[in-house]
């Protein structure tokens, strides 16, 4: 299978604040990939340089083929392939549920305002969101505005979704319709990273488990493996504490 | 009795009042829109992340620089002094004798556009830096994340502060006089020149001043309130899922 993005000895510090130290992981196409770890392990540094949200201190980031980090590559083309889900949903507030999901499409791809409506409208349907497209952020509850954020990043029509933590600033009742959303997605194809306290969703919809540790990837593998049979300690720690939380 | 006074002033000389009255209106009203674009354009030029190296960081670096010295040196000095300096600075400089209509909405422009500039700065940096994330992990660049999603926001949250500086330019266009602007306060000046009645002169000009700043003040009051937008919103019915809905035409 293709591979997407590549992440190579990748390091993150702030200041002197080592994040991310030596990184290697990769994406495949197709592929859904969880990313796991307590509070401060660098999950979310992690998916925001490989958007560049951050700038990585040292390491590769190679997408198609190509070494995204190099000074001569587009930057705003690159981030088109990937669509960021924030945790914080993040929804244009001057604009209204269908702007959100097209201002992107007309001013960035430039495509023409019908098509970007059309397409607008078939992932707010997608989502569940359609009979929603008149409404202000202001005006939905979280559930739907992470919906909403789904659907603007789908109407990119990205080659990767990035999820930080998608569900964590929402209301427990609202967590099952956007799970249920992304679970679709997956099974849709759609590649997908994954930043999740969601252990369920990690274990039953993602093909890979990444645990993370301390700004390290700790233990890799399929869920499986990395719930069943963890082989690091720490990783055994990490889903005792957690598991234990949610019951 | 000075009251009588008044009236009879008012009366003889109400089409200088009035078109004092006016001058001074447009001269804030132009000066306030300029001077609010000034500080938009350079309020969007000193958000620009500068990057760590290159011809594009010395640049960046430079005319910021320039931009700071603009805005101490208008936000630092009175108008009235603004006001000497550029007008005969200028006939001294090209000898060219500026039309005093022209001066003042130019002098008014940049000075209200050094204020401008620092509540657009504040504008944009209180906007939430999930707003800019956002935009930016969709793919724009910094013009399109302003221009799409940040001043949008920025606008609304400064239509006060720069309803201030309307009502503002209306009271300090008065400073103007200095260069002999036919506004409001020369006008009054040249009426109680002639009639040597001071006192009931200017409580007309008083008057015509506080009219003009109540009045912009309650049709801002009334903007904002409109910019707030609808409190509610209709659901799109089934059937407009077949019927395509309208496209906004508003960008
Ligand atoms: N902009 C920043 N400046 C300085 N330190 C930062 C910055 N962003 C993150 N950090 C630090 O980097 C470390 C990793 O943060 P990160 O947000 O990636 O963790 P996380 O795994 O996503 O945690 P959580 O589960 O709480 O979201 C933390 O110690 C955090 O304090
Ligand atoms: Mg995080």
């Amino acid at each position: 299978m293709e591979t997407m993005i590549t992440v190579q000895h990748l390091s993150k510090s702030f200041g002197t604040h080592e994040v991310l130290k030596d990184i290697n992981f990769s994406v495949k196409k197709g592929e859904v990939v969880s990313i796991i770890g307590s509070s401060g392990s660098g999950k979310s540094t992690l998916l925001r340089c490989i958007n560049l949200l951050e700038k990585p201190t040292g390491g590769e980031i190679i997408y198609k083929g190509e070494n995204i980090l190099d000074d001569k590559h587009n930057v705003n083309q690159y981030r088109t392939k990937l669509g960021m889900v924030f945790q914080q949903f993040n929804l244009f507030n001057n604009h209204d549920v269908l702007n959100n999901c097209m201002v992107g499409q007309v001013k960035v791809l430039k495509r023409s305002k019908e098509e970007a409506q059309k397409l607008a409208m078939k992932y707010l349907k997608v989502v569940g969101m359609d009979q929603y497209i008149h409404a202000k952020p202001k005006h939905l509850s979280g559930g739907q505005k992470q919906r909403v954020a789904i659907a603007r990043a789908l109407c990119m029509e990205p080659d990767v979704m990035l999820f930080d933590e998608p569900t964590s600033a929402l209301d427990p009742e609202m967590v099952g319709e956007v799970l249920k959303v992304m679970k679709e997605l997956a099974e849709s194809g759609l590649t997908m990273l994954v930043v999740t306290h969601e252990m369920e969703f990690a274990r039953e919809v993602s093909d890979r488990v990444v645990f993370m540790d301390k700004g390290v990837i700790a233990e890799e593998g399929i869920p499986e493996q990395i719930f069943n049979h963890p082989t690091q300690e720490r990783t055994r720690e990490f889903l005792k504490r957690t598991l234990k939380q949610n019951i | 009795m000075s009251f009588d006074w008044i009236i009879k002033i008012f009366t003889e000389n109400w089409p200088m009042f009035i078109r004092g009255a006016g001058i001074t209106l447009l001269i804030a009203l132009i000066g306030t829109i300029i001077g609010a674009m000034i500080g938009l354009i350079i309020g969007v030029i000193r958000t620009i992340p500068i990057p760590e190296k290159g011809m594009k960081r010395a640049l960046l670096k430079f005319i910021n620089a320039i931009l700071s010295i603009y805005i101490e040196i208008f936000r630092g000095t009175p108008m009235i002094v603004q006001a000497m300096v550029i007008y005969y600075g200028m006939a001294i400089a090209f000898g060219i004798d500026m039309d005093r209509l022209l001066a003042a909405f130019f002098i008014v422009s940049i000075n209200t556009g050094a204020y401008m500039s620092e509540i657009v700065r504040g504008g944009i940096l209180s906007i939430d830096k999930g707003q800019f994330e956002a935009a930016h992990a969709i793919g724009m660049n910094h013009l399109q994340t302003m221009t799409n999603v940040v001043l949008p926001q920025v606008l609304r949250n400064i239509l006060p502060a720069t309803g201030n500086e309307f009502v503002i330019n209306i009271k300090d266009t008065s400073v103007l006089n200095v260069i002999s602007v036919s506004e409001l306060f020369f006008a009054t000046k040249s009426i109680a020149g002639n009639n040597f009645k001071y006192f009931e002169s200017f409580f007309i000009a008083s008057v015509i001043y506080l009219i003009m700043t109540f009045t912009v003040t309650r049709i801002l009051r009334y903007l904002e309130r409109k910019l707030e937008g609808p409190e509610n919103y209709n659901l799109a019915g089934n059937q407009m899922q077949v019927d395509t809905p309208k496209i906004p035409s508003n960008h």
